[in-house]
């Protein structure tokens, strides 16, 4: 394999010589620039694709496989250009991209403008189904492409606010001013699409066609999926391996037995049930970050009984009634770190996090949570009922946790009592069909690391995601002037304003952030994880 | 004998279409599988009705059951959430827990029928008192306490088998889950062959065939076994139906991608069409194995007249 690499390395003498210069200095390390990593996966829910991808699993595959118009720094959760040359705007509102020259799918055809909007268009239509359709909502012309009537039919085929300007260029037209609009198109729904996804969908599926540094070599669907490092690929994160193997498992803890045994390379997602063996496992090969997730309990607006100003005194004691140093201690392992806003610490300060915002409301300080919750005239319907799934991420042993802080706290037995829903599916059900007596859980993991998409998604009035109904005009009022700040920067420091608001509302109560983790094998090196949580596959290592 | 059979696979038609009904109506009071495709984030209220529509969600139930079956009469199973065919999931699983389900039959009839003999022929010895105390001890550790244990000493701590069956999923590798999915039914064979043998020791004809003086090894292969066997090829048979299902612990530990798994995931998402796909499979195998054993019975104590 060594003389090969060579080879190749002097034939290629002229653009590679950089490339071939690090790979070659390494392989005398013991590194394997033709090494496979194998990786732990399991089955996507949705087809692969970027307007039908959602959740961590097929996001795996997009990121391997996709590049966008800006891209997250894995490291510092910063949004950089990737795809693009510029990104320009006057007015927040009317966005001009250029793209660099020379860019290419991996089967050849060149990215172009038309490859962004026709795929922008193709999501954003009803008639695809695609459950990332609402991330266009503010291009110019969605509600034609997009009713939201549930009868009507789309007027259009696509949005009038994108306009092809040249082969390279294109513009975008929203329709209210978004200051931090550039900052979520590093999320994989904005990625770039080649002919063959229009012409034979099918095929596509059966075997993606992307721009990232890798591509699909084989897909055997809900079993295993063979990457390979495309050697084309001219982008700055080109892949330090040969190529990425994503093995389904039944169970992370299978994942991880395999792990110990040396049959897997990357293990991530390590089961709550492992991770206090993790780090005497496995040593330094465990690793341990901050994702963008954050989870609260939210409340039912719609439930006359937890609006008003009293009820603001009864959330607000509640949330100081749970001990979250304790329960993030023993029941995550420090996995989990006791939340001190409604953001998340991958945002860093440029983003927007501020760990001063919550201030005493996320302390635990049951005296004063005690008073609080008796001047609001004690908990609604005498009891709290707390409601989440149980099916996944060990909610029902937080819940009885929590449930006993607020039990002490209040000197009173099952003043605070669990309401397990078997399943993920059943419990979102009854969610958005409002059906929450009292608090529930709700957990946000980030499209984009932006405090607009913690805030303006999740507690603004009739947002898409605002499930307890939360509505605050005061609120509203500064995320309007947020958006329409001039720049990035200036809309942040709008956005933590309106921030402050939730620490006097309490729409939700913060509990926690939440760590990604992952665990790698003796063969592999520099092995990380993104702020989404998902390993940097392309940066691994194989050593020889 | 043939009237008979013709006449339970014609009782088949209403057991078969009871139960699709009842599952498909189970699944349907679990819930609204929709809301849980988007994560987290509240359906966008469109796309959401779009997607039901395309899954004929919106039709009343008795609708979606009528179209449903006029579907698999067709061979149509409809599609999985994932955009898969679920008769492409039925392909790739149920040969994989077919293999499991044989593998874990062998193990059960061989050992278990083995195992009953030995202590049966002579009870209150130390080969049956060993036998019981062994059986005690599989049917009362749960299934995946003995899984994650041989996972861990075999596979992660001395790495004689694979920690995890690869999707090639040979039958070298489904040894040793095998072993545990038979467990439990390996200890009841076991006990019921036992109990069997011991009560046909002391029957008319084999007192007969001993005066008689037949070998011994006519005697006990022949006439004991034989009827010794019809408890057990009952229960054996049963088995080969709760096997072909039950055996999502087992599978999810070794990682096996078979029907358990399949059916774990399709609840878990709320997806009608797998569950009830796999479902009704399973309802047809339970079925033709009890036709199956009831056919054996003849074969083996030729006093059963089918008509």
């Amino acid at each position: 394999m060594r003389g090969v690499t060579r080879v190749v390395c002097v034939v290629g003498a002229g653009s590679l010589l950089a490339g071939c210069g690090v790979a070659g200095g390494e392989s005398r390390g013991g590194t394997d620039p033709n090494g496979v990593v194998r990786a732990s996966w399991s089955d996507p829910q949705r087809p692969i694709e970027p307007g039908n991808t959602n959740e961590v699993q097929g996001g795996k595959v997009l990121g391997l496989i996709t590049r966008g118009l800006t891209r997250y720094d894995p490291k510092t959760a910063e949004s950089v250009n990737d795809l693009a040359e510029s990104i320009e705007t006057e007015d927040s509102r009317v966005w001009r991209i250029r793209l660099r020259e020379g860019l290419r799918f991996s089967d050849g055809t060149p990215v172009t403008a038309r490859s962004f909007t026709d795929a922008w268009n193709y999501t954003a239509n009803i008639t695809n189904k695609q459950v990332n359709a609402p991330f266009f909502q503010y291009v110019e012309g969605y509600a034609d492409v997009h009713p939201a009537d549930e009868t009507a039919r789309p007027r259009a085929k696509t949005m009038s606010g994108l306009k092809v300007t040249g082969p390279r260029t294109f513009e975008v037209r929203l329709t209210q001013r978004y200051a931090t609009w550039a900052e979520g198109l590093g999320y994989q729904a904005f990625a770039p699409l080649p002919r063959l996804f229009f012409e034979d969908h099918a095929a596509w599926l059966r075997r993606p066609v992307g721009n990232g540094p890798y591509k699909v070599e084989s897909y055997r669907r809900g079993k295993a999926m063979k990457l390979v490092a495309d050697p084309a690929y001219r982008g700055p994160d080109k892949a330090r391996n040969g190529g990425v193997e994503l093995v389904v498992y039944t169970d992370p803890n299978t994942a991880y037995a395999d792990l110990l045994a040396g049959n897997l390379d990357v293990a991530d997602d390590i089961p709550a049930a492992q991770l206090p063996n993790a780090a005497a496992d496995l040593g330094d090969r465990f690793v341990v970050r901050p994702a963008g997730i954050i989870q609260t309990v939210s409340f039912p607006f719609y439930d006359r009984a937890w609006r008003g100003a009293r009820a603001a005194k009864v959330r607000r004691g509640i949330s100081m009634a749970i001990d979250r140093d304790a329960i993030t201690k023993r029941i995550f392992n420090g996995t989990r770190i006791p939340a001190k806003d409604w953001t998340s610490p991958v945002l860093g300060a440029k983003g927007g996090y501020d760990a001063s915002v919550c201030g005493e409301v996320c302390s635990y300080d049951p005296k004063k949570a005690r008073r609080l919750i008796e001047e609001g005239g004690g908990l609604p319907g005498g009891k709290l009922v707390l409601t989440s799934n149980v099916d996944t991420g060990s909610h029902r042993d937080w819940m009885d946790a929590v449930c006993h802080s607020v039990d002490k706290a209040l000197g009173r037995e099952h003043s605070c009592v669990v309401n397990p829903v078997g399943t993920f599916a059943d419990y979102r059900t009854q969610v958005t069909d409002r059906k929450m007596t009292g608090p529930f859980r709700a957990g946000w993991q980030m499209d984009y690391p932006n405090i607009e998409n913690f805030l303006s998604k999740l507690y603004y009035t009739d947002a898409s995601s605002n499930d307890g109904g939360h509505s605050n005009p005061e609120f509203d009022r500064l995320i309007d002037q947020a958006n329409a700040a001039p720049s990035a920067a200036a809309a942040v420091a709008g956005f933590k304003d309106a921030e402050r608001i939730l620490a006097r509302d309490v729409p939700a109560i913060p509990l926690w952030y939440q760590n990604g983790s992952a665990g790698f094998s003796e063969r592999v090196r520099d092995v990380a994880l993104d702020p989404f949580s998902v390993p940097v596959y392309q940066a691994i290592t194989v050593t020889r | 004998m043939g009237r008979y059979v013709i006449r339970r696979l014609l009782q088949m038609v209403p057991v078969f279409l009871g139960t699709t009904f009842l599952i498909f109506a189970m699944v349907h009071v679990l819930g609204d599988p929709v809301a849980a495709m988007f994560g987290d984030r509240t359906p966008d209220p469109a796309t959401a009705a779009a997607i039901r529509h395309d899954l004929g969600l919106d039709l009343p139930l008795w609708q979606q059951y009528l179209n449903y079956l006029g579907d698999i009469v067709q061979g149509d199973f409809g599609k999985a959430f994932n955009g898969q065919p679920v008769t492409e999931l039925m392909g790739t699983a149920f040969p994989v827990t077919l293999k499991l389900t044989l593998v874990a039959i062998v193990f059960e009839a061989v050992i278990g029928v083995a195992l009953g003999m030995i202590s049966g022929l002579r009870p209150g010895g130390f080969a049956d008192n060993g036998a019981l105390a062994f059986t005690l001890l599989i049917i009362s550790v749960p299934t995946f306490v003995t899984g994650y244990l041989l996972q861990y000493l075999l596979g992660v701590k001395w790495g004689v088998i694979n920690v995890s069956v690869s999707s090639e999923t040979g039958i070298g590798e489904l040894l040793i889950p095998g072993l545990v999915v038979a467990g439990v039914s390996l200890a009841y064979v076991t006990r019921l062959t036992r109990t069997s043998v011991a009560e046909n020791m002391r029957t008319d004809y084999l007192r007969t065939a001993v005066a008689k003086g037949l070998p011994r090894r006519r005697v006990v292969g022949v006439h004991l076994m034989r009827n010794s066997l019809i408890p057990v090829v009952t229960f054996v048979g049963a088995d080969i139906g709760s096997l072909m299902a039950g055996a999502i612990i087992t599978e999810r530990i070794f990682n096996i991608h078979g029907v358990g798994f399949q059916l774990y995931n399709g609840v878990l998402r709320q997806n009608v069409q797998t569950v009830v796909g796999f479902v009704t499979v399973l309802v047809l195998v339970f079925l033709l194995a009890n036709l199956l054993v009831d056919l054996l019975y003849a074969v083996l104590d030729p006093r059963i007249r089918y008509a």
